[in-house]
C-alpha cells in the first residue's frame, strides 16, 4: 500500500498529495524493469531456442519456429490482464463498500494498463495466429472471442470514466460496471478448459508444463518483468489520477477565491455607483443570495 | 411486489400514452431486419438460415432504444428524485422497470417474428422451445438493459455511451439466443435447452446484480 502513496486506503482523503509520479521506490522498480526488459530480450530473441521437432519425412523440420518467440508477450500480457481487470473489480467492490477515493483510483488505474495489456494479448495472438493457424481471427475460437468481449466491456469502463461528472458519482457508476465486467474474467480464463472442442487454443501451457528448459525458463522471466511493469505502471497512472484530482481541485478552490475577490471590491465605474459607492459587505450579501 | 407492479404500470402507462413504442421504436425495429435482409442480397435460402441471428441482432438494436427510452422518462423532471422519495427500495424500482422494460421488448419480438416470417420465410419447429428461450433472453436484455441504463442516465452523452456499455454485456445474450432460436427453427443441429440454461443464468446474474446495484446507483445519480 506504502508504495502508492504511502497511507492507509481506510482514511477518505491523503494527508497530501505527492508533488509529481516519482519516488526513491519507483526509481528503483523502474531501473529493475529496464534490466528485465533487457534480459528478456536477450533471453526470447537470442539464448532460447526456436520451435522446431523433426518432421514425418526424412530431413524435414515442423513447428512454430521463430513465431513461438511471440509466446513471452503473448502468454505473460495474458495472465496480468486477469490479474489488473481482477484487481480493478475487487477495488471497484472495496469502494461500494468503503467510499474511500484511494479504491476509486486504484481501480481506475488497474483498468486503464489491463485494456493495454489486453490489447498487446490481442495484437499478439492475431500475429501469432497467421502463420500457425493460417488466419488473423477465428470466429471458431472462443477464448478470443470473449476476450475481445472483455477488452470491448473495460473499453466502455474507461469511456464512462472519461466522460466529466461529480467525483463520487463517476466513482459508484464505474465501480459497478467494474464489478459487473469482471464475471467474464474466469470466463475468458477458463473457456480453453469448459469449451475443448470449440477452441484452436492449446490447453495451459504452463499448468500442462510441455515446454522446458530455457523455453520455460524465458517464458516465467517474461511473467516476472510484465509483473514488474504492471506495478511500476499502476503506481505512476495512480499517482496521475491522483495529481488531477489535486489539480481539479486547486482550480476550483482559486476560482472561488477569485470570485470572492471579486465581490469584496467596491464597484467604482457607472453613475449610479458613482453617486452611491457599493461596501464590501453589501457585495458580499449580493454575491450570497446570488450564489448557491 | 405491488410497489415493484406500480413502477412498471407507470413506465407502460406512460408508453401507451406517448406512443413512442408504437410509432418509433417498432418501426425502426421492422427496418433494421429490413435492411438485414438487403445486407444478404435478399437471398431467401440464406436468410432462412440466419435468421435466429438477424432476429436477435434487431431484437438487441430495439433494445438500446427502449433501454434510453426508459430511463430517459426517469430523468425527465427528476422524476427518479420524486421515486426515491416514495420510500420504495430500490430493488423493487429496479425489478419494476426491468418488468415495464422486459413487457415491451416482448412486443417487439411477437411483430419482429411474425416478420421474420413473412419476410425471411423463416418456420418455427419448436415453438416451446422458442418462447422459453426468448423470454429468458428478454428478462437478461431488461435486467441489464435497466441497470446500465440508469448508470448513463445523467451524463450529457448518454445516447453514444450506452450502446457502448451495453452491446458487450448483450454479447452472450446474441450467441446463446441464436443458437437456441437456431434450434427452434430448425436452422442448427445444437441443443438448443442447454443455450436456454445460459440464457436463464444469464437473466438470473443480471436480474441479482441489478437489484443489489441499482441503490448505490441511484444515490450517485441524486
Amino acid at each position: 500500500m506504502s508504495i502508492l502513496l504511502g497511507r492507509s486506503p481506510d482514511r477518505s482523503e491523503p494527508r497530501a498529495a505527492p508533488a509529481h509520479t516519482g519516488s526513491r521506490t519507483t526509481r528503483i522498480l523502474g531501473a529493475g524493469v529496464l534490466a528485465g526488459v533487457v534480459g528478456l530480450g536477450l533471453f526470447a530473441f537470442i539464448f532460447s531456442p526456436p520451435d522446431s521437432r523433426p518432421g514425418p519425412e526424412a530431413g524435414t523440420r515442423i513447428g512454430q519456429f521463430d513465431v513461438v518467440r511471440l509466446m513471452y508477450v503473448h502468454v505473460p500480457a495474458a495472465i496480468w490482464t486477469y490479474i489488473a481487470l481482477g484487481t480493478c473489480a475487487a477495488a471497484s467492490a472495496a469502494y461500494l463498500w468503503r467510499r474511500s477515493a484511494w479504491w476509486d483510483r486504484l481501480a481506475h488505474a488497474c483498468a486503464e494498463i489491463g485494456v493495454v495489456l489486453c490489447a498487446v494479448m490481442l495484437l499478439t495472438g492475431m500475429i501469432w495466429g497467421r502463420p500457425v493457424w493460417g488466419t488473423w481471427w477465428e470466429w471458431g475460437d472462443v477464448r478470443l472471442v470473449t476476450t475481445l468481449v472483455l477488452f470491448l466491456t473495460y473499453a466502455g469502463y474507461l469511456a464512462l470514466r472519461s466522460v466529466p461528472a461529480a467525483p463520487e458519482a463517476r466513482a459508484s457508476r464505474a465501480a459497478i460496471l467494474g464489478l459487473g465486467g469482471a464475471v467474464l474474467i474466469p470466463i475468458v480464463n477458463r473457456s480453453v478448459e469448459w469449451w475443448e472442442n470449440r477452441t484452436l487454443h492449446q490447453q495451459s501451457t504452463l499448468e500442462e508444463l510441455r515446454i522446458e528448459d530455457l523455453t520455460l525458463f524465458t517464458l516465467v522471466l517474461g511473467i516476472f518483468v510484465m509483473g514488474l511493469l504492471v506495478l511500476w505502471l499502476v503506481v505512476h497512472r495512480f499517482r496521475v489520477a491522483w495529481l488531477e484530482a489535486e489539480a481539479e481541485s486547486a482550480g476550483l478552490q482559486a476560482a472561488l477565491a477569485e470570485r470572492r475577490a471579486e465581490a469584496a471590491e467596491p464597484v467604482t465605474a457607472g453613475p449610479v455607483a458613482a453617486a452611491e459607492p457599493v461596501t464590501a459587505g453589501a457585495a458580499d450579501d449580493g454575491a450570497g443570495s446570488a450564489g448557491p | 411486489m405491488r410497489d415493484v407492479l406500480l413502477v412498471a404500470g407507470k413506465d407502460l402507462r406512460i408508453e401507451l400514452r406517448s406512443r413512442v413504442l408504437l410509432f418509433q421504436v417498432a418501426p425502426f425495429a421492422v427496418a433494421t431486419l429490413v435492411l438485414l435482409g438487403f445486407a444478404l442480397d435478399a437471398d431467401r435460402s440464406a436468410l432462412r438460415n440466419f435468421s435466429p441471428g438477424l432476429f436477435w441482432v434487431a431484437v438487441l438494436l430495439t433494445a438500446l432504444l427502449a433501454a434510453q427510452r426508459s430511463v430517459a422518462i426517469e430523468h425527465a423532471g427528476r422524476a427518479a428524485d420524486a421515486l426515491l422519495l416514495s420510500a420504495t427500495s430500490p430493488a423493487r424500482i429496479f425489478a419494476g422497470k426491468a418488468l415495464a422494460l422486459a413487457a415491451q421488448l416482448a412486443v417487439l419480438e411477437a411483430l419482429l417474428g411474425v416478420a421474420m416470417v413473412v419476410l425471411y420465410d423463416a418456420r418455427v419447429d419448436h415453438f416451446g422451445l422458442a418462447v422459453a428461450s426468448a423470454s429468458a433472453a428478454t428478462v437478461g436484455i431488461a435486467a441489464a438493459g435497466t441497470l446500465y441504463g440508469v448508470l448513463a442516465a445523467p451524463l450529457g452523452v448518454r445516447e453514444t455511451l450506452l450502446p457502448v456499455l451495453l452491446l458487450p454485456v448483450f454479447a452472450p445474450v446474441l450467441i446463446g439466443a441464436t443458437r437456441a432460436f437456431g434450434d427452434a427453427l430448425g436452422t442448427a443441429a445444437v441443443n438448443g435447452w442447454a443455450w436456454f440454461g445460459l440464457l436463464g443464468l444469464f437473466a438470473l446474474v443480471y436480474a441479482i446484480f441489478g437489484a443489489l446495484a441499482y441503490g448505490p446507483l441511484l444515490e450517485a445519480e441524486t
